[in-house]
């Protein structure tokens, strides 16, 4: 039987109830619970009739802890993307809660909604496309200042925007310059002195760092962990790189298909994962190591990611998964802790075969 | 070595030893508003049947200008070759005519793109598109032609070809749309196939399995591959020798396991370096310092030296040759080559 | 799907890695200790590095490079001037008519800039005189025109694309069926309507016909430059619509609208000609290129000149404006920058 899979780690030892409990530190500062985002598929130019929904995200539940750092992992079409455009109320939510603080945020407009938003903010993929090029540097960074007036008095906001230039380790100077004249590593900066600007609680990073280049990736995390220091920032970073995520985060939470399938402590997921998607994915990812190569063992995934318009029954990855059993057909695994698993391994993750791999 | 080629493929008019393609001291640069664009600068590098070289190196290195002069797909002007030799079989593509070029491409070098969506027609089924090479290059008619396309579409594994002969581009996911780039790719066998970033738009369970299906082609048809990625990991999975690039030149060339066990140029050592470890969780990463260059306003000397923790002054005012790297005795390791004038000591305190 | 591919670091396009132009050592050792990297600062011509640039400095910079640019804006001002002014540039009264004298008289070249250089109509009129104060009105109507479909589609195009839903089928509906009228046909139609036909009505007529194809070019406009990251942005940062409209989306998405405008100029000022050949857009005490070709038709045979020089001045304004169209196009086109 497939439960037998499981590498027992032993008892759980008081360091590990410790780990465990340091994990789980702090307050949550945002609850997502069974949130939901689907894309109506309309047909028809004029009289628009519904004939299906893209379920980007579906039924997707997590904390987020004061200070930490959340990274999200997941392929493209995961849902991923969609999850941070619905957290910071840039697409209605179409179900579910997402509580700042307690407070619930999800069905915010007007007023409401812009003081929450002072509260999260975002850091943009593409530092090509998401600094206005017809705006200085200070206009771009002084704009949140704009909208939100009671945050910095007019007469200091200049000094602000330099503030903010020297704190991601540009030159103030610069103030007057077009994004255009920045590389993509110095767009970034300004992307992140932006969201900075309102001194958030929450930042959202949408893959930061996967449109720069390799040597300078490493300079905009360092830059990311120093400013949670500084700030006591909580991060929700959105990545497909495994390796950087593990570097940055305390936690991680692998999607598939609109949904969580495995949610733990960096080294809960990484060398104790229990869903096969996970460690699929996890093999998977080039090392750049060539001994390591041969050593490891790694699973190929056939075929591709199902559809989110038509996601499989039961459980979404048993199309792909080797282990899938006619129980996978019928049944949504839910998203918890298996009782027979000990140790690492006994975190939530979505498979009713939740196992470790026995070498890794 | 050879003998898969004997079986697939009839034998050559001329028998060539020697690399498949040679590219030597090449120069490209474009010729832009704000003044002379220096992409690549003095290139060397080559490719024998059977043989994977990675070449590695971030956006402006100069790795793709490299690939599309190989392939003379470059818009000239605004680009320009002002020196340098690209050698197929040991004749100089740039001196052939563009009647000659033209049967080179595609028929003897293949090239697969980042971006297969947009490198096929959307308004064409796949498989018409896969059967023109026939038609166009070696005269079939449509029937055949479509055979033909369906086989190509079975050896990259695309399920029920068959059926999916008539579907069109969007209709198929990422990873199958970079099938049939392999399979068009193929298709009339060619010799070398150079392929730009071939996995980076896709997914890494994806990516996984495109390599792998390349792997085991270029194995079966026995082909150079030219593997252009600024990807560190795929690299290590894939290639026989790599060859580092950085703002125009190479700077560090060695077989993959010296590469990554002991890097002897301090840019390759860098990048190395700034891949986040496991005992490195929560400090900070290592981080080559400033940009990469303007390719406008190249440093004067090493390109590297404004970046290098090892620079002095030498290396503001000349220009590292591509050095051979040696052992403590002196033996030298063969393929091993770094631009650096302190290769011993990047050599050693790795 | 909603997810976005990775966008990765590509080198493809080698022209990219200019962008930073100046910009190599703009990484600065930040007072807090925060910054990452120590730079080696190495100060590339001081006297440019001040010098911000945005991208409509950077298309005026460019633009004055061009000579189509020079030659159509020189010739743009003189018809201009021309316009506002035509006593400057002829003392003689445009309908001053002297059939004795005068009747088809030939072009006289030693006349230089006088009443009977370009000759004399089959009014006795100078033609020189009459050419110079035509221009008024077809430059009148083409400014005019084209600002208020500016204007009109601009807005009626901003709103379609920035709030889509029932406002964008509504108006995407009706430019649909403008677009189905033909635009002499139709201001034939509705000049014919008007009691008095002058200038204005003119302009009214083809104002009325000509904005939805503003509408439609600046709607596109509108679409891709919202789904833009820093529009997203914006909103992310709570940013009103107005903000978004005024200060995001109409700056990036204006220089489409504005190519488009500056070419159709040229035809509104064609179109005002030909209703006036017709007889209905202006007419006879109007002075207008369109009125003389059509009176000049009756005596082609005998007098080829009377319709060669309103037709010729004509043909140059519509030209410069085309041109101008064209040297914008390519200074503002982002491909090329």
């Amino acid at each position: 039987m497939t439960v037998n899979g499981a590498t027992p780690l032993g008892a759980t030892t008081p360091e590990e109830v410790a780990f465990a409990q340091e994990v789980r530190r702090g307050e949550p500062i945002l609850e997502v619970r069974d949130l939901r985002k689907h894309f109506p598929l309309t047909r028809g130019v004029l009289f628009k009739k519904q004939v299906g929904a893209v379920k980007a995200v579906d039924g997707v539940s997590f904390d987020l802890m004061q200070g930490e750092t959340l990274g999200i992992v997941g392929e493209s079409g995961c849902g991923k993307s969609t999850l941070a455009k619905v957290l910071m109320n840039l697409e209605p939510a179409s179900a579910g809660s997402v509580k700042y603080k307690g407070e619930e945020i999800s069905r915010l407009s007007g007023s409401a909604l812009k003081a929450v938003r002072r509260n999260i903010q975002m850091v943009f993929q593409d530092p090509y496309t998401s600094l206005n090029p017809r705006m200085t540097v200070g206009d771009i960074i002084g704009e949140p200042f704009e909208i939100h007036p009671e945050v910095a008095p007019k007469g200091d906001r200049r000094k602000a925007v330099q503030d903010l230039l020297d704190v991601v380790g540009l030159n103030p100077e610069y103030i007057n310059r077009y994004p255009h004249q920045f590389s993509g590593g110095q767009r970034q900066r300004i992307g992140i002195a932006r969201g900075l600007a309102l001194k958030p609680e929450i930042i959202i990073c949408d893959e930061p760092v996967s449109a720069l280049d390799v040597s300078v990736q490493a300079q905009v995390i360092n830059l990311l962990e120093q400013l949670q220091a500084e700030f006591e920032l909580s991060y929700m970073f959105i990545a497909h790189d495994l390796s950087i995520v593990r570097h940055i985060s305390d936690r991680v939470g692998v999607m598939y298909l609109g949904r969580m399938v495995e949610i733990g402590s960096d080294l809960e997921i990484y060398d104790h994962a229990t869903h096969p998607y996970t460690q699929a994915l996890l093999s998977a990812v080039p090392v750049p190591d060539p001994t390591a190569r041969e050593s490891r063992d790694r699973i190929v995934l056939v075929g591709d990611v199902p559809s989110p318009a038509k996601p499989p029954s039961g459980c979404r990855f048993r199309t792909r998964c080797w282990k899938a059993q006619e129980k996978c057909e019928r049944e949504d695994p839910a998203l918890t802790a298996r009782e027979w698993l000990e140790g690492r391994a006994r975190h939530d993750s979505a498979c009713h075969f939740a196992a470790e791999r026995e070498n890794i | 070595m050879s003998t898969v080629a004997d079986q697939t493929r009839p034998a050559r008019e001329e028998p060539w030893t020697g690399p498949l393609l040679d590219v030597r001291n090449l120069h490209v640069e474009f010729r832009t508003r704000d003044g002379v664009v220096r992409a690549v600068n003095g290139v060397n590098y080559s490719v024998a049947a059977g043989e994977t070289l990675a070449v590695l190196g971030e956006s402006g290195s100069g790795k793709s200008v490299t690939a599309q002069a190989i392939m003379g797909i470059l818009d000239m002007p605004p680009a320009a070759i002002p020196e340098g030799e690209i050698l197929y079989r040991g004749r100089d593509m740039l001196k052939m005519s563009k009647e000659e070029r033209r049967k080179i491409r595609g028929q003897k070098i293949a090239m697969i793109f980042q971006d297969a969506l947009s490198s096929l027609n959307p308004v064409l089924p796949v498989g018409f598109q896969l059967g023109e090479m026939y038609r166009a290059h070696r005269g079939s008619n449509r029937k055949e032609a479509k055979a033909k396309a369906i086989e190509l579409m079975d050896r990259v594994r695309i399920p029920a070809a068959r059926e999916r002969v008539g579907d069109y581009p969007h209709q198929f996911s990422g990873g199958m749309r970079q099938r049939i780039m392999i399979a068009m790719a193929l298709a009339l066998e060619p010799d070398l196939i150079i392929a730009d970033e071939p996995t980076t738009a896709l997914d890494v369970t994806v990516q996984a399995q495109v390599m792998d299906l390349l792997a085991e082609l270029q194995a079966e048809y026995h082909m150079g591959l030219i593997l252009i990625t600024h990807d560190l990991g795929v690299v290590a999975d894939v290639a026989d020798k790599i060859a580092v690039m950085y703002a125009g030149r190479i700077v560090e060339t060695a077989p993959v396991h010296d590469l990554y066990a002991r890097p002897a140029h301090p840019y390759t050592r860098g990048l190395l370096d700034s891949i986040p470890r496991l005992d490195q969780k929560g400090q900070e990463l290592y981080a080559i310092k400033g940009l990469p260059p303007n390719l406008l306003r190249i440093p004067p000397g090493c390109a590297f030296n404004p970046r290098c923790p090892r620079a002095q002054e030498i290396c503001r005012h000349e220009v590292p040759p591509l050095a051979q790297v040696t052992e403590d005795d002196g033996t030298p390791v063969a393929g091993r080559g770094s631009a650096c004038f302190f290769w011993k000591e990047t050599l050693h305190d790795g | 799907m909603p997810d976005r591919n990775e966008s990765i670091p590509d080198d493809h396009d080698p022209l990219r890695n200019i962008a930073p132009t100046d910009s190599d050592h703009l990484d600065y050792v930040g007072q807090q200790g925060l910054a990452v990297e120590q730079e080696t600062l190495i100060e590339p011509d001081p006297g440019k590095r001040e010098q911000a640039r945005s991208l409509w400095g950077d298309a005026w910079r460019d633009l004055r490079r061009r000579p189509i640019f020079i030659i159509s804006a020189v010739l743009i001002v003189l018809l201009i001037l021309i316009a506002i002014f035509p006593s400057l540039f002829t003392s003689t009264d445009p309908r001053a008519s002297d059939l004795t004298n005068n009747y088809l008289r030939r072009p006289d070249w030693s006349d230089f800039f006088g009443a009977g250089w370009f000759g004399y109509d089959g009014q006795g009129r100078s033609i020189y005189a009459r050419v110079i104060y035509g221009a008024r009105a077809s430059i009148t109507v083409g400014i005019c025109v084209t600002l208020a479909v500016t204007l009109l589609g601009g807005l009626a195009g901003m709103s379609a694309g920035y709030f889509g839903g029932w406002m964008d089928a509504v108006i995407s509906r009706i430019t649909d069926i403008f677009f189905g009228i033909p635009l002499l046909l139709g201001a034939l139609v509705l000049l014919n309507a008007f009691a008095t036909r002058n200038v204005w009505s003119v302009v009214i007529a083809l104002a009325f016909l000509g904005w939805t194809q503003l509408a439609r070019v600046m709607r596109g406009s509108v679409i891709t430059v919202k789904q833009s990251d820093y529009v997203v942005a914006g909103r992310a940062l709570g940013a009103g619509t107005g903000r978004l409209m005024f200060r995001h989306i109409l700056p990036n998405a204006i220089a489409p609208v504005i190519v488009v405008a500056t070419i159709a100029l040229g035809g509104y000022i064609t179109a005002e000609a030909t209703l006036s050949f017709l007889g209905i857009g202006l007419q006879d005490p109007t002075i207008s290129w369109g009125v003389d070709i059509s009176s000049a038709q009756k005596v082609i045979r005998q007098a080829p000149f009377v319709l060669f020089f309103p037709a010729a001045a004509l043909s140059i304004t519509v030209l410069a404006f085309i041109m101008m169209g064209d040297a914008v196009r390519d200074a503002l086109d982002p491909k090329l920058r």
